[in-house]
């Protein structure tokens, strides 16, 4: 029999702790996908960060290492820059980790144009510790620690990522995708790989942010939630390529 | 190879390049700023890479990943840095890890001072960050003696997958020695089949982590780390026994400190006053054989510090009460003198200068 879908060899066989409606799962295969695809699962050392993705080393299946809150970019440093230069290094953290605690290592990382991938997954909220503020959580979103809704004069405004790093010369490619649909999901596929490429190209710094879902700590169903990203988030956080040095080049 | 002249914190610096360590990675900070600019301009020369980090926080993690990625690697700092890096290290020390720490001591708390001192020695020996863990600890006295301990503090991080700390201060860092760089054979190791390095052809995925979120397995994985203390005691303890044979009273004292000790020793003794010296050089291992050999035999102990007294502890806790154990110390930058440690010598021994 013709076999029409197999599971990514990109992920391990370990069941994922993930929620059901949160679209981690969804990125995780993505970006395993990608990794198989480019025939790079060999050469891949991926770094896990600590929030709900802290897991991720089980999930990939490529060589992991976990690193402290906010320190995968450096971490990804150390390890890209002592190993050969076919080797492709990747972080993967969420918007607490990468956007709040880690935000010096992420400039940084991007200023240097560290030759790394990072997945970088933006729900608004804090997921693992249980439904906290992030810096990325939107003006008026009720969460455990903005009880009232997150005030421009008491929290400040969420903070775009994509855009920020975009203005530092060593960031290749970035660009900021979504996963409430289908049509969103290929195009993040698509992102995903390109930013890949442009690790392997050796062009630089890339980073792919991904709108994502966290039904539990948002208090919404599954389905609202993908409805909460496409009319909440998009407008605050629009999609699009904010970097791709090979086409400025031309 | 003959004899060359040196600064302390380029010594540090050359000694790890000779222990064949290529990758550093580090954050300026001084009084051991001239260590940073030494390894940027010599590992390109060695095909290795020297980064400046955005923080010492960076710093460390940097190091985790290279240590996890299986190479020799090294960070250097002084006290505030080293208190930065302390999250890193523990991460280093869960996930086992081999790196070298080195901290050359400046006063405290706080931003402090950047005159020498010897006030981190809590933090070093008994743990620094969080958690249930030991570093070994090797504190030179000379600059030849970074030299020779170099070597080991980066056979004893790959042998047992530790971070290891070389701890100096101020003073060592800044002054100036003949020094040789004698060729060492390099003892035999274990392969590092643990390391983050790409799967291709090693047969799978690796993980380098120090979650373990059962408690039964990170009750497991600790009892794993005391196992390898267990044999660090065993077998890594270092320090010099000076004139302790005849000895009425000892002083005890590390690093830079230890040689002003001896001076004030050779005072004592042209006064009669039978004085030996205990210089521990690993701080953790702590060497208890010596003072369980001596403490029946002598009159009393002199600890002397550049700190408020933080060995002086170790010193009580391997003393048992055998025999009464002083402590002399200056803190903030301040060097203890050879006068006032003689006059406590004098003191200690019942009589008058």
């Amino acid at each position: 029999m013709e076999i029409v879908f197999e599971k990514t060899k990109g992920l391990t066989d370990t069941p994922t702790h993930y929620c059901p409606g949160c679209t981690h799962g969804i990125i995780h295969r993505l970006v395993a996908e990608v990794l198989e695809e480019m025939d790079v699962l060999e050469d891949a050392v991926g770094v896990a960060s600590v929030g709900c993705s802290v897991l991720s080393y089980e999930y990939f299946n490529t060589d992991m290492v976990q690193a402290a809150h906010g320190r995968a970019p450096a971490v990804a440093t150390g390890i890209k820059r002592v190993l050969p230069n076919n080797r492709i290094v990747y972080t993967y953290q969420g918007d607490g980790d990468l956007a709040s605690i880690g935000m010096a290592e992420i400039v940084h990382a991007a200023a240097r144009g560290e030759k790394i991938t990072v997945i970088f997954v933006n729900n608004a909220i804090y997921g693992m510790t249980g439904g906290q503020m992030a810096p990325t959580s939107l003006l008026g979103q009720k969460t455990a620690t903005s009880p009232f809704g997150r005030d421009i004069n008491v929290q400040g405004a969420p903070i775009r990522i994509s855009e920020l790093l975009s203005t530092l010369d060593g960031a290749a490619y970035i660009e900021r995708v979504s996963s409430h649909d289908v049509p969103n999901i290929i195009k993040a596929k698509k992102a995903i790989r390109k930013a890949f490429e442009t690790q392997k190209q050796g062009l630089g710094f890339s980073l792919v942010e991904i709108l994502s879902t966290c039904p539990t700590n948002w208090g919404l169903d599954p389905n609202e939630s993908l409805d909460w990203v496409k009319e909440a988030m998009v407008p605050v956080y629009p999609l699009g390529v904010y970097k791709d040095i090979t086409k400025e080049e031309k | 190879m003959a004899k060359v002249l040196m600064k302390g914190n380029e010594v540090i610096a050359e000694a790890a390049v000779q222990a064949n360590c290529k990758y550093y990675f580090g954050y300026p900070i001084t009084p051991q700023s001239e260590l940073v600019a030494y390894m940027a301009k010599r590992l390109p020369e060695v095909g290795g890479l020297f980064l400046q980090a955005e923080s010492e926080v960076a710093a460390i993690n940097m190091v985790y990943g290279a240590a996890a990625a299986g190479v020799r690697v090294m960070t250097s700092s002084s006290s505030p840095g080293i208190s930065l890096k302390q999250e890193g290290i523990s991460y280093m020390v869960g996930s086992e890890l081999p790196a070298v720490v080195v901290n050359v001591v400046r006063g405290g708390p706080g931003l402090g001072t950047i005159q020498p001192a010897q006030s981190d020695y809590f933090q070093a020996v008994k743990g620094g960050g969080h958690g249930d863990y030991q570093i070994p600890v090797l504190a030179p006295a000379t600059l030849q003696e970074i030299v020779d301990l170099m070597q080991d503090a980066f056979d004893i991080a790959d042998k047992y997958r530790t971070p290891v700390y070389l701890l100096g201060d101020g003073m060592l860092g800044q002054m100036m020695e003949p020094v040789e760089f004698k060729e060492r054979p390099a003892i035999e190791l274990p392969e590092k089949d643990w390391a983050a390095t790409g799967t291709r052809g090693d047969g799978g995925p690796r993980i380098v982590n120090s979650l373990r979120l059962d408690p039964a397995d990170l009750e497991e994985h600790n009892n794993h780390l005391q196992a390898k203390y267990k044999k660090i005691l065993e077998n890594e303890v270092r320090y010099e026994n000076y004139m302790t044979d005849d000895a009425d009273y000892i002083l005890v004292a590390y690093g830079t400190v230890s040689r002003i000790a001896k001076n004030a020793l050779q005072k004592a003794r042209s006064k009669g006053i039978k004085v030996g010296m205990i210089r521990p050089i690993s701080l953790w291992p702590f060497p208890e054989k010596a003072f369980h050999e001596t403490r029946d035999k002598v009159k009393g102990y002199l600890t002397v510090e550049m700190s408020a007294g933080q060995m002086v502890e170790d010193v009580r806790l391997c003393v048992e009460g055998h025999a009464p154990v002083h402590f002399y110390g200056r803190t903030g930058g301040m060097v203890p003198s050879q006068e006032e440690i003689l006059k406590k010598i004098v003191e200690m021994a019942g009589g008058e200068l």
